[in-house]
């Protein structure tokens, strides 16, 4: 194994989990609410009364993070570099939505707030996840 | 309250994805790109995510109601089975196909990055043909089990 020294930002990449940490511990302390992505959103894709405001105004933070951070501190922000096709980009949705609500949660549900409460169940999801991203990009970098 | 809070607990999070650089799809695959030039970063992010989630989440854990009076939704489901594990590896697929994860996917294409909002609208089509699915092979059963 070799480690990418160039391109390593361990500064920023702890002081954003942090952050990612805080909001997580702030949703369930004050709102009582897991901050899991896949499942705040895949529950507005089945209407039920009174259960898609606080979805929603979570989203609108979500969505005006960029535009509000680029004015607070544009220095912060890394413009992201997409390698993948659009066809790969498709497939990639199409997995990413149907597995994390087969797997009820994704980066954020399993493996933030679910390795934080200390649940088994989260911590399996993590490790298959991880393990089949690993897989998937040694595949495509080193076989394909 | 509820709703700033939750306006501002998303705000938070975006800018934790994008201060960490999750939003950077070539980071994440760099991190996931383990036999190539690894780059550790995104082990940071988790770590510090989870050291203050613990602190968060231990504190949730002995309460009966959150600090704005209403009930804690913490998951009760406990068992490991076929379909968390399936699912999660379907979904760690996709996120090493093309370097985005949910939360990420969301706030790039709000950063204005077209490759971002395809994703995300293939991403909650995905999600459709699981409600679909779902319906079609239990329609009984209780479904709001999240994490």
């Amino acid at each position: 194994m070799t480690i990418d020294w160039t391109h390593f930002t361990p500064w920023t990449a702890l002081a954003g989990g942090i952050l990612l940490g805080i909001a997580s511990a702030v949703f369930i302390l004050v709102n009582g609410r897991v901050l899991g992505i896949s499942g705040i959103l895949g529950g507005l894709l089945v209407p039920r009364r009174s259960d898609a405001s606080w979805r929603v105004f979570f989203l609108l933070g979500l969505v005006l993070a960029p535009a509000t951070l680029s004015l607070l501190a544009p220095g912060l922000i890394s413009a992201p570099r997409i390698e993948a096709g659009n066809l790969a980009i498709v497939a990639a949705g199409l997995l990413v939505g149907l597995g994390t609500r087969y797997g009820s949660g994704c980066t954020s549900g399993h493996g933030v707030c679910g390795l934080s409460r200390l649940s088994p169940r989260s911590l399996v999801a993590t490790l298959a996840f991880m393990a089949s991203g690993f897989a998937t990009v040694y595949v495509i970098r080193h076989l394909l | 309250m509820n709703r700033i809070s939750e306006f501002l607990v998303g705000l938070l999070f975006g800018w934790g994805l994008l201060i960490s650089a999750m939003t950077d799809p070539s980071k994440v695959l760099g991190f996931l790109d383990l036999a190539g030039a690894w780059d550790p970063s995104l082990a940071f992010v988790m770590g510090g995510a989870v050291l203050v989630g613990l602190v968060g989440f231990t504190v949730a854990k002995k309460r009966t109601s959150s600090f704005l009076g209403s009930a804690m939704h913490l998951p009760t489901s406990r068992h490991i089975d076929r379909r968390l594990v399936l699912g999660s590896l379907t979904f760690g697929a996709g996120w090493g196909l093309a370097g985005f994860c949910p939360g990420p996917g969301i706030v790039a294409m709000s950063a204005g990055e077209p490759k971002a909002a395809l994703f995300v609208v293939a991403m909650i089509a995905g999600m459709l043909v699981f409600e679909v699915l779902d319906r079609w092979a239990k329609p009984s059963a209780a479904r709001d089990s999240r994490a």
